[in-house]
């Protein structure tokens, strides 16, 4: 599960959709995998308008990551080569194997095993 | 015709084979109507589309969409990920998918997989997050609809540990969730049809694929009486008595183009 990922999910419980705290879930005792791929300035650049940039920076805190800029980086910055590959890093090489994604409003928490997220929920959460 | 992605890898006792309503999504796709529509709906110059498929068994539809995403979006720098309530679906759909984009994606692949999870229709997923949908339910009418697998049931440590006879039933499960629709075949993709107006971004579109006992004329008057939204039949297959057995569905806001 590539880290990028983060960005795009939130709690399966139908109730915590609603709740600003269910987003982004929260990683906790994640196992991190480098994968190489082939840098694409201009891919980043076209993922960067849909990424919601105060949820990827907590997410790249939580996963011992470089500190991200302040804010999305606009403009001149985005011509800057290291702030691109740093993204592209993070983004796109980066794959979280092990650990669990926790929804901080109502505290589930979801399994990641091999690379593979499990939001199934428990009867009682359905 | 555009190579179908490579399944060799996949075993088939919980996972549904491609078969003729897979091709039918692939050939839907590559056609020239859709390739120009998607295009001209994604600009190249706009932001990277988010393409989800919703069950992805194999994950032969998510990877040819992957892999040909050049044919049929215009533009290689998309994003996709796949959803299955099977485990198994999940860890197949992660590599025919890698596969695919690595195969027929060279000197330098684009397109990029970013994950496949194990879960309900779009359950976990961002409202407003999905630009193109892709489902290819389980459509066939059935007496009951079998219940959603919970997390402990999709366990690798629970199949390991499995007698024989117990896998079988356990391999049945998983089979009867790829094809069996409940009452009118439809009872699965009528709560992905209601998901549909949350999870799609303004210019968001989703193909749905509807067998004739679905009454795919019903459901498409049902959507354009949604207000602001579009449904038209884009491809179909077998004809049977005058009516196509098999049609796909395109889906789409007004309102946005």
């Amino acid at each position: 599960m590539k880290v990028l990922t983060a960005n795009f999910v939130t709690c399966a419980v139908k109730d915590c959709k609603t709740s600003p705290a269910s987003f982004p879930l929260h990683f906790h005792d994640a196992e991190l995998e480098q994968e190489e791929l082939e840098f694409q300035p201009e891919f980043i650049r076209n993922i960067l308008p849909r990424i919601d940039w105060p949820a990827l920076c907590t997410t790249a805190n939580e996963l011992g990551f470089p500190t991200l800029p302040e804010s999305k980086p606009e403009g001149d910055k985005l011509e800057d080569e290291q702030t691109l590959k740093d993204l592209h890093r993070l983004l796109l090489e980066t794959h979280v194997t092990e650990g669990k994604l926790a929804c901080a409003n109502c505290g589930h928490q979801y399994s990641i095993k091999e690379g593979i997220a499990n939001f199934l929920l428990p009867s009682h959460l359905v | 015709m555009l190579p179908t992605p490579d399944t060799s890898h996949v075993s088939f006792d919980t996972i549904y084979e491609p078969s003729e309503d897979s091709y039918l999504f692939l050939d839907t796709l590559a056609s020239t109507s859709e390739s120009e529509w998607l295009s001209e709906r994604f600009p190249s110059q706009e932001a990277s589309p988010l393409v989800v498929e919703v069950g992805t068994g194999s994950g032969v539809v998510l990877a040819f969409a992957s892999a040909q995403s050049q044919q049929i979006f215009g533009r290689r720098d998309i994003l996709t990920l796949g959803t299955d309530v099977n485990r198994n679906a999940c860890i197949a759909t992660r590599t025919t998918a890698t596969t695919a984009i690595n195969t027929e994606q060279q000197p330098s692949p684009q397109t990029v997989h970013i994950s496949s999870l194990t879960a309900d229709l779009c359950a976990p997923l961002r409202p407003g997050s999905v630009d193109v949908l892709l489902f290819n339910p389980p459509y066939v009418p059935t007496e009951d609809l079998p219940s959603l697998p919970s997390a402990a049931q999709n366990d690798p440590a629970l199949a390991e540990a499995m007698s024989r006879s117990a896998k079988f039933d356990n391999d049945s499960y998983f089979l009867s969730l790829t094809y069996a629709g409940g009452a009118d075949g439809m009872e699965t993709t009528d709560r992905l049809l209601d998901a549909i107006p949350d999870v799609l971004s303004a210019r968001g579109v989703a193909y749905v694929l509807l067998c004739k006992q679905n009454r795919p004329e019903d459901v498409k008057e049902r959507i354009r009486g949604w207000g602001g939204w579009q449904a038209e039949t884009v491809g179909s297959s077998g004809m049977q008595a005058g009516w196509e057995k098999l049609v796909i569905v395109r889906i789409w806001r007004a309102d946005c183009s």
